[in-house]
């Protein structure tokens, strides 16, 4: 295992009156992919707008590079190179495919500005964005955005990419789109904290593991340990990796 | 006894409570302990603010509604009864049909109003009963051979409540009792059981209702109280009150025009005492009223004062010159809002409550 | 969907996009529609030029408040003071330049021109200060919003009577701005087109601004979710408060071209033109440009169209069209999604 890029140590969160977080513990080591497992409910979006700054720790420590995050907005935490697609993907759906990239790659004025080669593999990872390049995005499949919700997170090199469910309500053929592409992104070595119920993907991806439940993480390790162990599996996720395809 | 008058809705803390004592004693013998034309007049108005501010207080600090529709409600009772006065001639009959009259039209007008908010958002609803406020008022002059446009309608009151009227030849504590004095006093227990009753209704269930409503809407809706119908209720109510303070007001001024009722100064005065008096509070309206009246027409003189004695300085007696006074007056409403929201009643009872619990925790034993 | 569409999902055909244009067609009724009611084709023709100056102007001052509602969900209501700002800012300016611009007509337009620039600036150096001392310290809470701002609005007021007196003033038009062009049997007035061309100028620019910049780019999208925005890396704080600015160096320039074609100011001229542009952009749609545009036009022709027609209910035709559109749209002509 790598060292780690993200660290939380005893992370607690309130939304209002709810007390979300009771303390997460876990590293997501560099270069590799971190899965984020749990029952509905567990916090695992909770903790991802927390690192994110969306929502502010109430306790705990977000170390980024070393650096402490968890007091910084949401810009500043952003600009350190750390790319955030939402669960429900954040998609503008009034701007064209093209306006939403040009936004996401920070440092284009405009369409001229943007890496050719990047975008070009951007397109052969997802054909249908470079189809509906001038089309507003709202306009797009639940799966085309989705492309475009990951899309906008690998515009630029990031050191960091933190994704929230992205196969929800998609096709498995659309699934496998996304794995191919996540596959590619782990060629390059890029660091991914990914949040997903569906276990096929995480089996496919995932380098390392941390599950979630109840605010808390309850098991962290490698992920061919868990896919291994069957019972470990029962216990945590309440049903097999191997019986879900 | 004095528990049950006041609903249960103690003043909750020393000084308040004197102030309040103070304003009331104030005006139920202002006529004989501050005689002259101005000082009843002052008192009067203070009267008529007590109940307008009040009325709009059950809305915004209750309820939690902004509408600037209030003053419409205030003009429609006044010319209720001026037109009534005018078209029947003056008497008792006139009052009550004009009363009757403007109500039915305050509780047509603010059904509506209050069923509209139902299609828009807060911030839609503050602006459109903004531009119905604007509306009316120009409705008000348009009308001329119904309302008497700019110049209003002036008209005479029952006998009784005429200057004219002078049933004792001798002087009465000092104070020739005259029609007005009877006005007066009319006014005060009008305002005084009105405002009990205000006190009544923000008191009861209802009134609790409203004020979790005005907390946390969407919640009020899924525990099961049909929000739409309690700030409709609280609407109707509020333009009520606010009709019966314009009549008492056409009554006491014999006179009616759209800048003495309708006005967007006088929309901008019940705010400046709501918030500055304290909202949600109901006795920050009487606070209120009274200092603001009290400094609308008194304090002039006193910053005169302050200017000619500043006369050499540069700029500074622009700064206190007594046309001014709206200006410190509107600073002290923004810092109202953000810094002290529940205004100075609420700042009396945070202090008695801080006192409270110093007392108590010095009494505990260490 | 099954796997033969999904094998190819770049062959999903979907429709072009359409521009909602039935609020446009809803412009183009009123115009037409009040050729008839009013009879005469040159009487028309100058009441439409005169609603589309005022259209314009009011859009000018309108657009502003609605971006800042849009992308910050702060509603001004002493949006006003900045137009009685520019308004007096101009007599100051142009009081000065009397004699310079009487000279003739292109210095009569210069001095209109600096006029203009100088409110502007002025305004949005005011609307700097309003934002950080008064809007800033009650983001979220809508009631406190409504109250500070609105205090804001009396205190300016009273700020604005203590340097410029507490009477109206006039704001004469330069002699050679002055008269009319006649169009066969029409008049139409030199400083309404003027007025329409600055307008125009104004809207071309915001439109170009919003469509064709990363800036514009950046509002468009905070306007619909500012937290993606901001999770992209961008500080939309500072975004805001460059809107904030300037939207009231917009409502300067606005108070300016008002106060012209008027021909007088006086302190409450915020006070009645914030009813006018509530309206405008209830109708619009808040935080839509466009509504905003075509709300303003609307308002402009009808208060010229019922002004001619019946001038007793001119200021209810203005309500009954609000009412009206809000039955058809109860989020105003073109809403913005996602809010």
């Amino acid at each position: 295992m790598n060292a780690p890029l993200l660290e939380l140590k005893a992370v607690q969160t309130h939304i209002g009156a709810y007390h979300i977080l009771h303390g997460v513990d876990f590293a997501v080591p560099e270069g590799e992919v971190t899965m984020l497992l749990g029952r509905n409910g567990a916090g695992k979006t909770t903790t991802l707008r927390t690192i994110m700054g969306l929502w502010q720790a109430s306790a705990g420590e977000v170390r980024f590079r070393g650096q402490a995050i968890q007091a910084q907005r949401t810009p500043d935490i952003a600009s350190q190179g750390i790319a955030y697609v939402p669960e429900n993907m954040g998609i503008f759906t009034d701007l064209t495919v093209k306006e939403n990239i040009v936004l996401a790659a920070r440092n284009a004025q405009h369409e001229g500005d943007l890496d050719r080669a990047r975008l070009d593999w951007i397109f052969g990872l997802f054909p249908a964005l470079q189809k509906f390049w001038l089309y507003p995005a709202g306009k797009l499949s639940g799966g085309q955005k989705q492309m475009l919700a990951v899309a906008r997170a690998i515009c630029e090199p990031r050191a960091l990419i933190l994704i929230d469910e992205p196969s929800k309500g998609l096709a498995p053929s659309i699934i496998q789109n996304l794995v191919s592409a996540f596959r590619e992104l782990k060629r390059q070595k890029t660091t991914i904290l990914l949040v997903e119920q569906n276990f096929m993907m995480a089996k496919a991806l995932g380098d390392q593991v941390a599950v979630m439940d109840n605010g808390r993480v309850v098991h962290r390790g490698a992920m061919a340990e868990l896919v291994e162990n069957e019972s470990l599996q029962q216990r945590l996720l309440g049903l097999s990796l191997g019986a879900h395809q | 006894m004095l528990d049950r008058l006041l609903s249960h809705d103690r003043p909750r803390s020393r000084w308040l409570a004197l102030a309040l004592i103070v304003v009331v004693l104030g005006l139920a013998v202002a006529p004989f302990a501050f005689p002259g034309a101005k000082a009843l007049s002052v008192a009067a108005k203070v009267l008529v603010f007590i109940l307008l501010v009040a009325s709009f207080d059950l809305l915004l600090g209750y309820t939690g509604i902004v509408s600037f529709a209030h003053t419409m409600f205030f003009g429609i009772g006044a010319y209720g009864v001026a037109i009534a006065s005018t078209a029947m001639g003056p008497g008792f009959a006139a009052l009550l049909v004009g009363t009757l009259g403007a109500l039915a039209v305050s509780l047509g007008l603010s059904l509506v109003i209050g069923l509209f908010s139902l299609r828009v958002k807060a911030i839609f609803y503050a602006m459109i009963t903004l531009a119905v406020a604007t509306a009316f008022q120009t409705l008000a002059s348009q009308l001329s051979d119904f309302t008497g446009g700019e110049d209003g309608l002036t008209f005479k009151n029952p006998e009784v409540f005429n200057p004219s009227f002078e049933p004792f030849e001798a002087p009465f504590l000092g104070v020739s009792v005259d029609g007005k004095i009877f006005a007066y006093y009319l006014l005060f227990v009008a305002v005084a059981l009105l405002f009990l009753a205000l006190l009544r209704i923000v008191n009861s269930p209802f009134g609790r209702v409203l004020q979790a409503i005005r907390e946390n809407d969407f919640r009020a809706e899924a525990i099961g109280f049909r929000t739409v119908v309690y700030r409709t209720w609280s609407n109707v109510l509020s333009a009520a009150f606010a009709t019966l303070s314009g009549v008492l007001l056409a009554i006491w001024l014999r006179y009616v025009g759209p800048d003495t009722t309708l006005s967007f100064e006088i929309m901008l005065d019940i705010l400046l005492i709501v918030v500055i008096g304290g909202m949600g509070t109901m006795y920050g309206a009487v606070v209120g009223a009274a200092l603001f009246v009290l400094a609308q027409n008194y304090l002039q003189d006193l910053l005169k004062l302050g200017a000619t004695a500043l006369e050499g300085v540069p700029l500074l007696p622009h700064v206190i010159s007594p046309d001014r006074w709206l200006l410190w007056l509107g600073v002290l409403f923004v810092l109202s809002v953000y810094h002290f929201p529940t205004g100075v009643v609420g700042r009396l009872r945070a202090m008695a409550l801080r006192f409270e619990n110093n007392d108590s925790n010095q009494r505990r034993p260490s | 969907m099954n796997t033969a569409v999904a094998a190819a999902p770049e062959l999903r055909q979907i429709p072009k996009s359409s521009f909602d244009t039935k609020p446009l067609w809803l412009l183009a009724v009123v115009v037409l529609g009040a050729i008839p009611a009013i009879g005469s084709g040159s009487t028309w023709l100058t009441l439409t030029v005169a609603g589309l100056a005022m259209g314009f102007i009011v859009f000018i001052i309108a657009s502003g408040l609605t971006l800042v509602f849009g992308l910050m969900d702060v509603l001004n209501f002493g949006h006003g003071v900045f137009i009685a700002l520019g308004a007096f800012v101009a007599t100051s300016v142009m009081g000065g330049m009397a004699g310079f611009s009487a000279q003739g007509g292109w210095q009569s337009l210069v001095s209109i021109f600096c006029a203009m620039l100088v409110a502007m600036a002025v305004a949005g150096a005011v609307g700097l200060a309003f934002e950080r001392l008064i809007v800033r310290p009650v983001y979220g809470l809508h009631l406190k919003q409504i109250l500070i701002t609105m205090g804001g609005m009396i205190v300016g007021e009273e700020i604005i009577k203590m340097i410029w007196g507490p009477l109206q003033i006039a704001l004469p038009l330069p002699d050679a701005l002055r008269g009319s062009y006649l169009i066969g049997d029409a008049s139409i007035e030199k400083y309404r087109l003027i007025a329409s061309a600055i307008g125009a100028l104004v809207f071309g620019a915001l439109v170009w601004t919003l469509n064709r910049t990363k800036i514009g780019l950046l509002i468009r999208a905070g306007v619909q979710d500012r937290e993606m925005v901001e999770s992209l890396g961008y500080r939309i704080q500072r975004l805001f408060i460059g809107v904030f600015v300037a939207g009231s160096a917009l409502a300067g320039l606005g108070g300016v071209m008002w106060g012209l074609y008027q021909q007088n100011v006086s302190p409450q001229i915020g006070a009645q033109v914030n009813v006018l542009i509530f309206i405008v952009i209830i109708i619009g749609g808040l935080g839509s440009t466009l509504g905003c545009f075509i709300g303003a036009l609307l308002v402009g022709l009808m208060a010229n169209y019922a002004g001619f027609l019946a001038p007793k209910v001119a200021l209810f035709s203005n309500i009954a069209l609000m009412v009206g559109v809000l039955l058809w749209r109860p989020q105003g002509l073109y809403p913005v999604t996602n809010r």
